[in-house]
């Protein structure tokens, strides 16, 4: 026993020693992982291929070219029922960008007041901001969509009547009617000279920092740039002979009952859901901006505000030189993660039937049954802006860091 | 020093009293000027302010209190309505908590609400002891209860890789592989210790743990309860919500918490699995997760397994969460000082015990705050099955609106109220409680 014992000792301590080893078992338990994970991936694809087979889906991305046989009811590029899947579903991306675009600068402007006025020194103003946050914040996002789109828009007046706003924004059930430019020949070169103007306007400031830190006197490089932005255009406008014109939708008012309504192809209409969608998206995420613009003001000590003063600077010079700069390095990240949020969530758009990608895609996949295509097409889309806009940040956060030792 | 001839003195020799403040200064009148009026600018925004409150607050407070219909039995107390029409939510209440589960059966999900009160609420107090033992209950006992009284218990398992011929299916084939199952973990288990040198006791105790819940699991599932079953698609309203929310909290958890310490390890394969995993689900609409759960997850799995839809969208919510409670958790473990990873380890514990019993304790605690933040939005996020046509409370409410018996215009708005109020309750109280246990936390740290 006591020999057998001894033996089995050593061997033991051998392999143990082995085993023990924690690169060995890094290695090992890592094969071990791979393995399952292999075992998973093989079992998923070999399932899905004979599933598919048995439904007599062909996979591939063949379907795209086939004609899509759905109307859109926004696009903002040629379409119509004749044109290939493929095209209908890069309809449906240019509304999911419109629409995030648009909502990221109102939640931008909305957020950044609200979170201004949650720090206001005004008790009222300030439990206002507080109120505003909590309520939406604490709401769902879908919950607030169906309110906006099925309780709000559509208890507006119906077709044959409507509500005016600043005189220039008319609403009722068929949606938001506003004035629509229109462009003319020569047109482009306005557009040419606006970029111009802001190339140049950028030139300016740049040459107006230098000269700052040169002579310490600071050139009125704003007002030569807004000048350049705006004047430059203009002047273009008026030579080119007034080539941008707006046309103004026509609301019949006179006349038989049902002639009355908006003319249509008068004006542009924005549709409901679209309207919907982005009021739900710019208010829910404005106020999650709100609570991240509050965050980085606070998050600037106050001994910089103090100093800034001992140093003479003014209120409005303490803001800009002092607080902005060091805030906005606290809320640029958390900002962005909330602009792809706000992105994904367009993605509900499908509850209230705007045709965005995923809305778009919905109706690609019920007619082919390409869900495998379909879903990795969406996943691939949000995917690869998620990581984009990560890759960027990094860039962005490595430059303005705080560099220390 | 006589009492009479007392020197006249220039000086006095008491305090005065102090005097009472300005009156401006003071009270409600020194408040309001000090945070209302302070200034032209102040006077003016407050005064704005003000009106929009006015110009807020007035037609909600019509439209929900002094406009309302409070009673009526169909749409036509309703119909004329310019306030909310609280009868339909009356009429409804039963559908937007239960769903269609059945009359005679809803003691059961009663019994549920209140066991999850009961198991959740002494948890969440702080000074109230055995917070093990009512973890251990909460996140074990308390999910099988459920289970077993919400579905009925009758998965009908008998077994399921032993071939027919061998055994018949039926609770003899499923003894028989639970017998099997049990022997190879135990062999296993010991292999593994004869192979590593080390005793088999402390693992022991593991593999009984191990062995008694997979026990309990076919128990579960073979075992006739005696209930009527009732099937999933007839669930709905806050059931459905709760159950969404509270299984994505329950089975993201630990998934989270793996997903987490595979981020941070050292091993290559892990850590970009782990990675990657983490940042597909984060880039993802929940959306889209959703329709993959709902349309793709059938096609991955096997011929003849096919997966009950709310089973499908609970899958998708738990994946999806787990990826961002475990960036909440992975921040929680970056906030250990490494001094614990080393003290730890010189007290010669193994990686799990590092863990178990050092590293995750504190870094858990840490970020009870975030996590309570991440279960929010899980519980707004529940909303979204009912895009894939589970009836959750909001599916519940959108589909009742449309009802022929109560169709007005009112029944639409008063639905989302009533939703809205729900839900914001629900997440309100969790912000609070999550702010509750940051200052709590934080005590330590404040001087």
């Amino acid at each position: 026993m006591a020999a057998g014992g001894h033996g089995a000792d050593r061997r033991g301590s051998r392999t143990a020693g082995f085993i023990n080893n924690p690169e060995v078992r890094g290695v090992l338990f890592q094969i071990a992982f791979l393995l399952v994970l292999c075992w998973l991936a093989w079992d998923i694809f070999d399932n899905t291929v004979r599933n598919l087979q048995k439904a007599n889906i062909a996979s591939g991305f063949g379907f795209l070219d086939r004609t899509a046989g759905f109307g859109i009811v926004q696009t903002l590029i040629d379409y119509n029922e004749a044109h290939s899947y493929g095209r209908a579903l890069l309809v449906g991306l240019l509304n999911t960008l419109l629409v995030a675009g648009l909502g990221i600068l109102l939640a931008s402007a909305l957020g950044f007041f609200v979170g201004v006025a949650r720090l206001s020194s005004n008790w009222l103003v300030a439990r206002i901001a507080t109120a505003f946050i909590e309520i939406i914040r604490n709401i769902p996002l879908l919950l607030q969509l169906f309110f906006w789109y099925f309780a709000v828009l559509r208890s507006v007046p119906g077709l044959r009547e409507k509500w005016t706003f600043l005189g220039i924004f008319h609403i009722n059930i068929g949606g938001l009617h506003i004035p629509r430019p229109v462009f003319a020949e020569g047109a482009t070169l306005v557009g040419a000279a606006l970029l111009i103007g802001i190339l140049a306007a950028l030139i300016v400031a740049r040459w107006g920092r230098k000269r700052l830190d040169a002579t310490g006197k600071a050139p009125p490089s704003g007002w030569i740039g807004l000048a350049l932005i705006v004047g430059l255009p203009l002047v273009v406008f008026f030579l080119t002979g007034r080539p941008i014109s707006v046309d103004m939708p026509v609301f019949n008012d006179q006349g038989p009952l049902l002639r009355r309504g908006f003319q249509a192809g008068s004006g542009l209409t924005v549709i409901p859901e679209f309207f919907g969608l982005l009021l739900a998206l710019s208010i829910y995420t404005a106020a999650y901006i709100a609570e991240i613009v509050r965050a980085g003001i606070l998050a600037v000590n106050h001994g910089q505000t103090e100093a800034a003063h001992s140093l003479g600077l003014r209120q409005n010079q303490t803001l800009r030189y002092v607080i902005v700069p060091q805030a906005m390095r606290v809320i640029i990240p958390p900002l962005t993660n909330q602009y792809l949020n706000l992105t994904k969530n367009s993605s509900l758009a499908v509850a209230v039937a705007y045709p965005d990608l995923v809305s778009v895609g919905g109706t690609v996949l019920n007619q082919t049954g390409q869900a495998v295509e379909m879903v990795s097409i969406w996943m691939i889309f949000y995917l690869g802006l998620s990581l984009l806009t990560s890759y960027v940040m990094n860039i962005w956060n490595r430059r303005v860091a705080l560099v220390e030792r | 020093m006589s009492d009479t001839a007392a020197p006249a003195s220039f000086v006095r020799d008491q305090i005065i009293a102090e005097r009472p403040a300005p009156p401006s200064t003071v009270g409600p009148i020194g408040w309001a000027r000090a945070n209302l009026f302070s200034s032209p600018f102040n006077t003016v925004l407050t005064i704005l302010a003000a009106a929009f409150i006015v110009w807020c607050l007035v037609p909600v407070i019509r439209f929900t209190i002094i406009d309302a219909v409070w009673t009526g039995d169909d749409r036509a107390a309703c119909a004329q309505a310019t306030g909310a029409c609280w009868a339909y939510v009356k009429a409804f209440l039963p559908q937007f908590i239960y769903g269609r589960y059945p009359i005679e059966e809803r003691w059961r999900v009663d019994l549920v609400y209140l066991l999850l009160v009961l198991m959740l609420v002494p948890m969440l107090i702080p000074r109230v002891p055995w917070k093990r033992l009512n973890g251990i209950l909460l996140l074990t006992v308390y999910p099988l209860t459920a289970f077993v009284l919400l579905t009925g218990g009758h998965l009908g398992y008998r077994g399921s890789f032993l071939p027919a011929d061998i055994v018949e299916p039926g609770p003899l084939r499923f003894a028989i592989e639970f017998a099997l199952v049990a022997g190879v973990v135990l062999l296993a288990t010991g292999f593994a210790n004869w192979l590593a040198g080390s005793p088999a006791a402390q693992s022991g105790s593991t593999v009984a743990v191990v062995i008694a819940g997979l026990a309990v699991v076919f128990m579960v599932t073979g075992f006739d309860f005696g209930l009527v079953p009732v099937e999933t698609s007839n669930w709905g309203g806050l059931l459905v919500t709760l159950v969404v929310a509270v299984t994505g909290m329950v089975a993201s958890l630990p998934l989270a918490v793996g997903l987490a310490l595979g981020r941070r390890s050292s091993m290559p394969v892990v850590r970009t699995a782990s990675i990657a995993f983490i940042e597909f689900w984060r880039g993802v609409p929940l959306i889209t997760v959703l329709f993959m759960a709902s349309v793709m997850l059938p096609l991955f799995l096997p011929d003849g397994v096919t997966f009950d839809k709310l089973l499908r969208a609970l899958v998708g919510v738990a994946l999806f969460d787990a990826a961002y409670l475990a960036e909440v958790i992975r921040g929680g473990l970056q906030a250990i000082p490494r001094g614990q990873y080393e003290g730890a380890m010189a007290l010669g514990l193994g990686f799990w015990q590092r863990m178990r019993l050092i590293i995750l304790p504190q870094a858990l605690r840490l970020v009870i705050p975030g996590i309570v933040g991440s279960f929010i939005s899980l519980f707004k996020d529940t909303t979204l099955v009912a895009i894939i046509g589970l009836f959750d409370l909001l599916g519940q409410i959108q589909a009742s609106a449309n009802d022929a018996k109560w169709a007005s215009p009112v029944t639409g708005i008063t639905g989302y109220i009533f939703a809205a109020m729900v839900f914001w309750a629900f997440c309100f109280a969790m912000s609070r409680y999550a702010a509750f246990t940051e200052r709590r936390l934080d005590r330590s740290r404040r001087r």
